[in-house]
């Protein structure tokens, strides 16, 4: 349980953006977690909340994008996102596929209107 | 409304100082080992067991995480090697700033191996670069075959499985192909290792393991 810490992080860096952005209001804020970042996205969001409440940040909302484990397979270069730990490649069949994602833990967008 | 794109990582700043840490062990070969487990899966044994085995003149040293105590410092000092304990005060995870604080006193240079014994917990712990060449997991038999499928980002980060606790077997209905299995099946040819802390059992191939990571052995040698 260390989502307290992450949307720390995530509001620290959301205010170093915001202050590069003056006249500009924030409005939503986008985080993009993997499947495998090791966070809960509902955790995230129940610690972002309490974290912005009664603060100039309190309107802000947040959105949270998951991403699922995705393998390449360099046999047929067929991506795909793992089910279930099957990690063999859909397409072709071969089993020695890549990790490619789902690790993410990312400030991916924000969304400002002018004031 | 504008959407400004940012991508930056949440954890950046964790993994800015955790790079800089990777590359100041990389410039000293200094294998810096992360070892990850749940409470209790034998972490600090596998310590004791493989501190014990060092001859004095090895240059080893061990950072050991807690959120409370210096009750594993104090197991690990007695083998004449540094040993320094990270008290969290409630965090249950070790992160990159209080690895660079705690090497701040310490002489890195003359140093081949250093130990970070992570706080038990198989969540969070993963989340955090610490530097590390390689993150080990050590799993024991009592705690059922499917850790690998409930903790994955766990064991898909971690080069190799420390399966401790064999001498308990016969007693419990853990089975160990099943054990593989789950493991490969989250991570595709992890390495796995079984070993019995208490008797001994299987210590050889881990410090095999172990020696085989170690860069090659320097010249000369000062007190750390």
């Amino acid at each position: 349980m260390h989502e307290m810490g992450i949307a720390n992080s995530v509001l620290e860096a959301v205010k170093a953006e915001a202050e590069m952005r003056p006249g500009m209001r924030l409005a939503k804020v986008g985080v993009r977690v993997g499947e495998l970042a090791g966070v809960d996205p509902e955790a995230l969001r129940f610690c972002f909340d309490a974290l912005v409440k009664e603060t100039p940040l309190e309107t802000v909302s947040l959105e949270i994008e998951f991403r699922p484990r995705c393998h390449r397979c360099p046999a047929c270069g067929t991506d795909f996102n793992v089910t279930n730990f099957e990690t063999k490649c859909p397409g072709c069949g071969d089993p020695a596929t890549l990790f490619l994602g789902g690790t993410e833990l990312e400030l991916a967008y924000l969304e400002m209107e002018e004031t | 409304m504008n959407r400004v794109a940012v991508e930056k990582k949440v954890l950046g700043e964790n993994d800015r100082i955790a790079a800089e840490l990777r590359s100041r062990f990389l410039e000293r070969g200094i294998l810096c080992l992360n070892l990850v487990s749940s409470p209790g899966a034998g972490k600090t044994s596998l310590l004791e067991r493989t501190l014990e085995a060092f001859a004095p003149s090895r240059r080893v040293a061990v950072l050991t995480g807690d959120i409370q105590t210096d009750n594993d410092a104090v197991r690990l000092a007695c083998f004449g090697f540094p040993v320094k304990q990270i008290t969290t005060g409630g965090t249950c995870h070790l992160d990159a700033r209080m690895i660079e604080r705690a090497l701040t006193d310490w002489k890195l240079d003359e140093l081949e191996i250093l130990f970070i014994e992570n706080v038990g917990n198989l969540v969070c712990p993963a989340s955090y670069d610490l530097g590390e060449a390689a993150k080990i997991l050590v799993l024991s038999v009592t705690e059922g075959e499917d850790k690998s499928l409930k903790y994955p980002a766990m064991f898909l980060r971690s080069e190799l499985l420390v399966l401790n606790k064999i001498d308990l077997l016969p007693h419990v209905p853990f089975k160990l192909e099943t054990a593989r299995e789950n493991a490969r099946r989250v991570h595709p040819g992890m390495e796995i290792i079984e070993v019995s802390c208490l008797t001994g059992e299987g210590l050889p191939q881990w410090q095999r393991w172990l020696e085989g990571r170690v860069p090659a052995p320097r010249k000369s040698h000062t007190a750390l």
